[in-house]
């Protein structure tokens, strides 16, 4: 007997998937530090993306322009509704708005480089423009924040269109965050803040509330700047339809969605996994306000958040979209995350891939860092050189694509050059489950 | 004296001829006529000119001025002087909410009371308000100083940086982070200057001065090494 009792099976430890061991982890770090967790980036969970969307392709019923020769044109011009001089990009996909002071200043310099070399615009952040990004940015989108750090007429003026910031994907409803770490003497100088404090940027605008106040400041910001150049109204995205409904209303040339999956210098990680809706299910209720307003591709939108191939880009546009825009992916672009900082990773307790500690300003890359001798790492001239190769693989994928299904420009994709993996997907893209069509939400299956 | 009808000739060829004035213009002075609440009258100059208002304004007048005099014969809308850089508004009546906010520089003087906010999230603005003032004001205030020779409302200074608060009456509340601190010499010669300049016959004795705590400045941080 007593050797089968030694034979008796043993039940395997089972770890919980409720108390997982990152959740574990996470309470024994808030119960030692008393402070929630802070992090860069955008949403790690994963939600329905567009890797859940498939492109048909051309068939019988349609036929496809040859894939190396025939023109499928990618320029698109944003700002058409009033301003005098609307902005005429190369291709649609543009550089999302990333401060100085979040990023150090040879990291601007390259966004400002490569997105030249490419065609399409660089933006400001919370921090104001610095003579560096200017200088370096054929076509600036001059960000105005809430906290309205470094914000003065002369700046905007030089802006070749202004965007409104209401919020941001990574944390609607939320303000900017810089951490002392990174508050350098040129940082708390343009800020107006003291060198090293924990600077935690307002929520929502200083001098106007709601939609109606939003018109009379486009109104504003119209006068004092002649009405040449476009705003731009960018919003986290929680209510497309009528978020876009509304900055319309008020009067915006173009509108931003930024999803939850589009990232932060630095925020809580409990905001940025928690708050927000997927890039994926805010295109089509954006476009649908639009387009019951009657302003489809009179305002354009921006769809931005989780974008990092061609295929995203084609995706995005085929919903509806005029243009993308890209924040994290052209940070990986200039080197961030990249595997020859494996050891400095691994000495800060973290890995290729997962660093997102970039408020605490010591990132091996030396791009989200004030520390001029990390800073000295970028090369200015060849990060902007990678990230110019980026955007225009980028664009050749999603011309490849869009030939496939049968156009010759990028904006004549359409839904229906999609199907859907997921019903979650079909759901929120409001394309065809694979095979189907029909998708959650549509009568008469 | 150049006359412009606000009602008759529109609100963009105002603006647009203002702008356009620069330092060597010998049209130093403008007055508004009709101006009926409208918003955004006089926004974004850059010359040491004068324009007077006749009458009340809407919305952010007088926004982001540099180097104008610009005087209100009336009343003015929220955000009056907003993100003002340098030079003078000078307001006859009250001031609606968000006065002066995120003001960089310059003057702003409120001969009424001015409303909730003002000189919210201030850069380095001066603001002398002859009455009272509203509920959060100075909220995230960075810069500048803010004389009240009347009462403040509830939450004066909520989250403040390193502006200087002058309230010569009473404190409904004090936000937070925000205490009553010493005045010393400089303060005085800050008050008199400001005082005079605003055309108040308040003493600069009569008042008294709040700033931050600097006690949110920074996470609070246990074992702030191991994080």
């Amino acid at each position: 007997m007593k050797d089968m009792d030694d034979q008796i099976p043993r039940t395997l430890p089972i770890q919980s998937a409720t108390f997982s061991n990152p959740i574990n982890a996470e309470i024994r770090r808030a119960a030692a530090t008393g402070i929630y967790d802070i992090r860069g980036g955008g949403a790690k969970r994963k939600v329905p993306h567009f890797d859940d969307l498939l492109f048909l392709g051309a068939s019988v019923s349609r036929y496809p322009l040859e894939g190396y020769r025939e023109r499928c044109d990618t320029s698109v011009t944003l700002g058409t509704r009033f301003a005098k001089k609307p902005i005429v990009l190369d291709i649609p996909v543009t550089i999302a708005g990333m401060s100085f002071g979040a990023l150090s200043g040879p990291a601007k310099e390259a966004l400002g480089r490569g997105a030249s070399a490419a065609g399409t615009s660089t933006t400001t952040g919370d921090g104001g423009m610095t003579p560096e990004e200017r200088g370096h940015s054929n076509k600036l989108v001059y960000q105005y924040l809430p906290s309205r750090y470094g914000m003065n007429p002369n700046d905007l003026r030089k802006a070749d269109a202004i965007e409104i910031v209401v919020g941001q994907g990574a944390k609607p409803g939320g303000g900017g965050m810089l951490l002392g770490q990174k508050i350098s003497d040129r940082v708390a100088d343009m800020r107006t803040l003291p060198k090293g404090i924990d600077q935690r940027s307002a929520c929502r605008h200083p001098d106007w509330t709601g939609p109606d106040d939003l018109e009379i400041k486009i109104l504003e910001l119209r006068e004092i700047t002649d009405w040449q150049v476009p705003i731009y109204v960018k919003v986290g995205a929680t209510r497309p339809y009528y978020d876009t409904a509304l900055a319309v209303k008020a009067g915006a040339d173009v509108v931003v969605m930024d999803g939850m999956q589009g990232g932060t210098a630095a925020t809580q990680d409990v905001f940025i996994e928690h708050v927000g809706l997927p890039t994926l299910s805010c295109i089509r209720p954006a476009v649908q306000a639009l387009q019951d307003l009657g302003v489809h591709r009179e305002v354009q939108l921006v769809i931005s958040g989780g974008i990092r191939t061609g295929a995203d880009v084609a995706k995005a546009l085929a919903l509806g979209a005029d243009a993308v825009a890209i924040g994290t992916a052209a940070l990986v672009a200039l080197g961030d995350n990249d595997p020859k900082w494996e050891t400095e990773y691994q000495k800060l307790g973290t890995t290729t891939g997962a660093y997102d500690d970039w408020h605490e300003g010591q990132d091996p890359a030396g791009i989200t860092t004030q520390d001029p001798d990390l800073a000295a790492r970028l090369d200015p001239v060849e990060a902007g050189r990678r990230l110019r190769n980026y955007l225009k693989v980028m664009t050749l994928e999603a011309q490849t694509i869009a030939r496939a299904c049968g156009h010759n420009h990028l904006h004549n994709l359409e839904p229906e050059d999609l199907c859907a993996l997921t019903m979650e997907a079909a759901a929120m893209a409001r394309v065809p489950l694979a095979g189907t069509s029909w998708y959650p939400g549509k009568e008469g299956f | 004296m150049q006359t412009y009808d606000l009602e008759s000739e529109g609100l963009r060829g105002l603006n647009s001829t203002l702008q356009k004035q620069s330092g060597e213009t010998n049209q130093t002075n403008w007055q508004v006529i009709n101006p009926k609440g409208s918003h955004a009258i006089a926004v974004g100059l850059d010359a040491p000119i004068e324009v007077t208002v006749k009458g009340s304004t809407g919305y952010y007048c007088a926004g982001m001025n540099q180097q104008a005099t610009i005087k209100v014969e009336g009343s003015v809308g929220p955000g009056v002087a907003e993100n003002m850089m340098s030079g003078q508004v000078i307001i006859d009546g009250d001031a609606s909410q968000y006065a002066g906010a995120t003001g960089h520089g310059g003057l702003l003087v409120i001969k009424g009371n001015a409303s909730s906010r003002c000189g919210i999230s201030m850069k380095g603005i001066d603001i002398v308000v002859h009455g009272d003032i509203g509920h959060m004001s100075a909220f995230m205030a960075q810069a500048g100083n803010l004389v009240v020779c009347g009462d403040a409302g509830d939450a004066l200074g909520d989250s403040l940086y390193e502006a200087r608060l002058f309230v010569r009456g009473s404190v409904k509340s004090l936000g937070a982070d925000c205490i009553e601190k010493e005045l010393r010499p400089e303060h005085y010669e800050i008050l008199k200057d400001l005082l005079d300049r605003a055309g108040s016959d308040a003493k600069p004795e009569e008042f008294k001065r709040y700033g931050s705590a600097r006690q949110l400045y920074n996470f609070d941080v246990d074992k702030s090494a191991a994080y």
